[in-house]
């Protein structure tokens, strides 16, 4: 819970949905919170994937990623781009990811984006995303309120650290 | 002797910070929490933590690959 106590503010502008992608905004955000910060997320374009209720679906994708280096058959191996265009590739290297987070006790994203609601952590989404890729809200996260680049201006006027992920 | 005792071994950052700080809301000011952690990470983190929440570190040390930490709650 940020009780605020130290008064600075963090804001992070999130627009990517990728598994990957999904760690660096809610691990900050629910550490900030934990080191009594006051933390907005403005989730826009991809970055709304990650406000589904069910974020299952979320993928890595091992094309032109050359920095992805997985343990694989007792070596390091990145992904040729020509593999990662074969249907199942990414599906197959997402679920591989999601064992290798279970087993080396990383936190899941459902995990932590609890932790980052539970630490009254503000959660906006995008309108303007919303409305251009026809979502509907019932399919987000209830915490999540609606708004636009003025209202993250708002925030980031007033914090002392503002990230863009 | 600590107030309570929190384990996170095996999990890996940042969640024994974030358990951490869960764990301390239960506490009294002046209540202390001794945290178990396997994160070599966790050093640096658990003092950063206290820094930033004005809790006091009272204690922090490592055996056999376990940290243990002694906090005070501010």
């Amino acid at each position: 819970m940020s009780d605020g106590s130290n008064n600075k503010k963090m804001t992070i502008i999130v627009t990517k949905g990728t598994l990957d992608w999904a760690y660096p905004p809610f691990i900050l955000a629910s550490t900030a919170a934990s080191l009594d910060v006051d933390v907005t997320l403005f989730f826009t374009f991809y970055g709304l994937q990650l406000l589904k209720k069910d974020v299952d679906h979320l993928q890595i994708s091992t094309l032109g990623n050359p920095g992805m280096e997985m343990p694989m058959m007792g070596m390091h191996m990145t992904m040729p781009n020509i593999v990662s265009t074969i249907p199942g590739v990414d599906a197959m290297a997402s679920s591989m990811m999601k064992s290798m987070i279970k087993k080396k006790g990383v936190a899941s994203i459902p995990e932590l984006r609890e932790i980052c609601v539970e630490s009254d952590v503000k959660i906006v989404g995008c309108q303007m995303t919303l409305d251009l890729f026809e979502w509907s809200p019932d399919i987000m996260i209830p915490e999540m309120e609606l708004g636009g680049a003025a209202t993250y201006m708002a925030e980031a006027l007033e914090s002392d650290i503002n990230l863009y992920i | 002797m600590a107030t309570q005792t929190l384990d996170t071994k095996g999990m890996n950052c940042p969640l024994p910070i974030l358990k951490t700080k869960k764990a301390m809301k239960d506490l009294a000011a002046g209540d202390t929490l001794e945290v178990l952690s396997t994160d070599p990470g966790s050093v640096k983190d658990m003092e950063a933590f206290c820094k930033s929440t004005g809790n006091k570190l009272l204690s922090s040390g490592e055996d056999g690959g376990v940290y243990t930490y002694e906090i005070e709650k501010a």
